[in-house]
């Protein structure tokens, strides 16, 4: 079967321009070689630390920015290399909403507009349908009728990241790469959102992209997960695997900092020191190597690819130990 | 933690409730007591475009009406601010010339703020003719305004439309720039990026996302480069490189009276009085107008 959505060797190098002349003396390997793929109706979270890249596969995934290398299969239909004309159809099918629910709504659109929008641009519907979908779309994000004609400024923001999903639902999408879309929000809005979200993709069939570095909010909502470390994607697994027998050091480390609501339980810590490279130098070999606390020589110089450890599991690194007690 | 919010034990709550009822609170007064500086401004400038609307019905006689025998008379009931070496009212020509001022600063306004948002936008947009029409903005600013204005009126002949072309030139750069780098902050804004996931085509960006964005920072621009315009104008005018010596204008006025300034100090008082005061209100509006649309207090929209 074919994947909805399937990435190959993704990369996006960002180049540095220096001196008078603007040469470019240099570059941000902010995505070097990521892959995956999302069947339909199947939620993918992509987690790691700021600056690992994440952001930068979703902008990718969505054209935002053009891949340096690579390929983005929609259906198996390139896309990658879509001229605008063409690419703008598509668009329809992959959606997005962002982290920041103030600055992705322009102040000076009604909420009626900013719904409408894509809906005009792909022409779905006009007249009364129009009004009747933009009607359906509100009440399936659950906020009232009359937020219509409202601006976005009265709303909390929680609201307001309901007005995004709404007009991420708005040309009845496929795919919707959802940025640290609930990152902003505070815990108890964040749970509401979450809980739509997850609603929303029961009911109507979504596939989503869930980029986060919030592994407690991941663990509520998605299938699998790929965890992404300077620029690479380090492990995938099925969300029940990842959670109870994570492969790859980083992924243990990112498990072990996930704070646990029980002030008695005792748990072993996998503190990781020093910071992360820089996306510029990257490591020779394994890109962890610099903080992983079983690194030995054949990671400084042979880089680990991403293989099976287990059913529904591939990881990249060399170590070879599944059993690994993860995060209680 | 675990699974159960997907089991639905605990659901998204409605939200029908928490928003308060659209009220579209009793406006003007609300508005008055919120913005004084808007207001008062406002009705300066109102009360000028008034005046410069209604002048023939304000007591005045033909501005250039010359009256040798009655020339240089002091203010009085005939003549409210007197007459200049020529006979002719200078209550009439002032008034009169608040025509040329307001048709000047508005039409340089909207000149400059035209010119200056379609360079802005080019630039902000098409990266290749941002360094271009940059360095020649630069250009045009390294030339002081009045010296720029100068000498376009030089190399044309004096009349108003002249005037309004040359302080235009002089003042479009500022605005240029200002919407250049509007546009470049708005363009990397989410919004944007989300309206181009939406499929939306950039015209269509330009027009329904970035200027209504812009048009605060422009219209406050307007106000200052209008009350710069007024000013030039006068100048321009007084140096005898401005509106034609027979249209009445406040800077010919000035000009006229000049020789006479320290005898019959009415002459020049009396526009220099006007203009100082289009210029406040102009000026005030503008401050007004900058903290009523300041993005922070958005609310107060």
């Amino acid at each position: 079967m074919i994947p909805l959505l399937e990435v190959t060797d993704l990369k996006k190098h960002f180049p540095i321009r220096g001196g008078v002349l603007g040469r470019v003396t240099n570059h941000v390997y902010a995505v070097d070689g990521v892959s995956f793929d999302i069947a339909r109706g199947e939620t993918l979270s992509l987690v790691g630390e700021s600056g690992c890249g994440k952001s930068t596969v979703g902008r990718a995934v969505l054209r935002l920015i053009a891949p340096t290398a690579g390929e983005v299969r929609l259906d198996g239909e390139r896309i990658d290399n879509l001229p605008a004309a063409q690419l703008r159809r598509l668009r329809q099918r992959v959606q997005v909403v962002f982290q920041d629910p103030f600055s992705s709504l322009s102040p000076r659109q009604k909420v009626r507009e900013i719904i409408a929008e894509p809906i005009v641009n792909f022409g779905l519907a006009r007249g009364a349908a129009l009004e009747s979908r933009i009607a359906g779309l509100l009440e399936k994000v659950r906020l009232p009728r009359d937020a219509m004609d409202r601006y976005p400024h009265e709303f909390s923001g929680g609201q307001r990241q309901r007005i995004c999903i709404a007009r991420a639902l708005a040309p009845d999408p496929d795919l919707i790469v959802c940025d640290e879309a609930v990152s902003a929000l505070d815990v108890s809005v964040k749970a509401q959102i979450v809980n739509l979200l997850a609603e929303l993709q029961d009911a109507l069939g979504l596939a989503l992209l869930f980029i986060s570095h919030d592994l407690a909010i991941v663990e509520h909502l998605t299938h699998r997960v790929a965890v992404m470390y300077l620029g690479k994607i380090v492990e995938v697994a099925d969300r029940r695997t990842l959670f109870s027998r994570a492969h790859h050091p980083y992924t243990r480390a990112l498990l072990s900092a996930v704070p646990v609501p029980d002030p008695a339980a005792k748990r072993q810590r996998m503190i990781l020191t020093g910071d992360v490279p820089s996306p510029i130098h990257p490591p020779s070999g394994c890109r962890f190597h610099t903080r992983c606390p079983f690194a030995f020589d054949r990671c400084r110089t042979e880089e680990p690819v991403l293989r099976r450890v287990a059913e529904g599991q591939v990881s990249a690194c060399h170590l070879d130990v599944p059993d690994a007690p993860a995060a209680a | 933690m675990s699974t159960t919010y997907r089991q639905g034990t605990v659901a998204a709550v409605a939200l029908p409730d928490v928003l308060p009822p659209l009220v579209r609170r009793g406006r003007t007064r609300t508005f008055l007591r919120r913005h004084p500086t808007i207001a008062a401004g406002g009705a300066l400038i109102a009360l000028m475009l008034a005046i410069a609307v209604f002048a023939p019905w304000l007591g005045t006689v033909d501005p250039t009406a010359i009256d040798p025998i009655h020339r240089l008379a002091d203010p009085s009931a005939r003549h409210w601010f007197g007459t200049d070496m020529l006979g002719r009212d200078v209550w009439s020509r002032t008034l009169y010339g608040a025509r040329i001022s307001l048709l000047v600063g508005f039409s340089v306004a909207f000149c400059a703020g035209a010119a200056g948002t379609l360079v802005g936008v080019a630039a902000g947009f098409i990266r290749v003719l941002d360094g271009v029409l940059m360095r020649i903005m630069d250009g045009l600013m390294s030339i002081p305004p009045i010296l720029l204005a100068i000498a376009l009126m030089a190399l044309t002949r004096a009349s108003v439309q002249n005037v309004i072309f040359a302080i235009s030139v002089s003042e479009f750069p500022r605005v240029s720039r200002l919407v250049r780098g509007i546009v470049l902050s708005l363009r990397e804004q989410p919004f944007v990026e989300a309206a181009v996931a939406a499929g939306t085509r950039l015209p269509r960006i330009i027009l329904r996302h970035i200027l209504p964005n812009t048009v605060a920072a422009l219209l406050v621009q307007a106000t200052y480069t209008c009350a710069s315009a007024m000013i030039t104008e006068a100048i321009l005018s007084f140096i005898g490189a401005g509106t034609p010596p027979i249209i009445p204008s406040w800077g010919n006025i000035m000009a006229e009276g000049r020789a006479l300034w320290e005898i019959k100090p009415y002459i020049v008082f009396f526009p220099a009085f006007f203009l100082s005061v289009t210029v406040l209100a102009v000026n005030l509006l503008g401050d007004g107008l900058r903290d009523a649309l300041d993005p922070r207090l958005a609310k107060r929209l």
